[in-house]
């Protein structure tokens, strides 16, 4: 297995290696003759509204929560998967299914929640159905 | 050390790359700086799980707080107010009250890691995630239903809070 890592580590390092050469090379070849619309955010023509720096919408921390949730549901479920071929053969797999299913459904209940409550929705204001406007 | 050793190469690439992050993310004066800096530790951090052959927490390290942690963490610094002070975001004026606790919990550290004896056991180089998986349906079946109705809880719990946070931002 350690050699597998080592594998893993190479691999990694020729990733991130490929690109920072890339990137130096260009850097040390290019010619630099740097104008006001070259060093503007969009080169391509489209002049900035504002700066970057502002209060982003609160829409994307509730779905990166939602999102860590069912993150986690992988990760849990992940190990049981990899044992699934073996359980079926031993003529057990009807047994990790189901109990597979029973983890899945008892999130899948959270994941219902989310989405009744409008959640989900990325506008949220057109829609009067919601069970958020109960006090 | 006369021979080149591979593992303590490994063990102090891992190990710098983990501390020099957590200084980044430490010294940032920039919050969103701090936060980019601690994909450097987290990434360490699982490294040196896979070092140590603890392959699942390795992995479920990278999926869960660099794949998911760290981005609700990133949200949450652009969702922090007076984010266009960029100067104001992380001053270090905790300086003198911060430093104390940590040269003592520092010290406190070095002296668990030099008096504590560490039973050293024969390495397994063994993949970890199968017995994991048949702990999961054997003796740990109900901890493993279990987790589902925590995380559940953690699910209801969390958008509750968060939408009353998100409604009296206004932005809706």
């Amino acid at each position: 297995m350690q050699f597998e890592l080592a594998s893993i580590f190479f691999f990694v390092v020729v990733g991130l290696s490929v690109p920072l050469v890339m990137l130096g090379l260009g850097w040390l070849v290019r010619p630099r003759v740097p104008n006001p619309q070259k060093l503007a955010v969009y080169e391509c023509g489209e002049v900035a509204v504002q700066s970057a720096w502002f209060n982003f919408n609160p829409r994307f921390y509730i779905v990166a929560l939602v999102f860590l949730v069912f993150d986690v549901e992988v990760a849990f479920t992940y190990p049981v998967a990899v044992v699934f071929r073996r359980w079926v053969l031993r003529g057990q797999g009807g047994f990790a299914f189901v109990e597979l299913l029973l983890f899945v459904a008892i999130l899948a209940l959270g994941l219902a929640y989310v989405w009744r409550h409008g959640d989900l929705e990325w506008i949220k204001a057109t829609r009067r159905d919601t069970l958020d406007e109960a006090p | 050390m006369s021979a080149f050793n591979p593992g303590a190469f490994f063990f102090y690439l891992l190990a710098g790359v983990t501390v020099i992050s957590a200084a980044g993310v430490a010294l940032a004066r920039n919050i969103l700086y701090s936060a980019f800096a601690l994909l450097g530790t987290l990434a360490g951090v699982a490294g040196l799980y896979l070092f140590l052959g603890a392959d699942f927490l390795g992995v479920a390290q990278l999926l869960i707080y660099i794949g998911g942690i760290l981005v609700l963490i990133l949200f949450a610094v652009l969702l922090t107010n007076r984010i266009g002070e960029v100067r104001i975001s992380n001053v270090s004026s905790g300086l003198i009250v911060g430093a104390p606790p940590a040269v003592a919990v520092m010290a406190l550290c070095v002296r668990v890691a030099l008096r504590t004896p560490w039973p050293l056991t024969e390495a397994v180089p063994a993949p970890t995630t199968a017995r994991l998986g048949e702990a999961f349906l054997q003796e740990l079946l109900l901890p493993f239903e279990f987790v589902s109705l925590v995380l559940l809880m953690a699910l209801v719990g969390a958008m509750v809070i968060a939408r009353r946070a998100a409604k009296e931002k206004g932005v809706r």
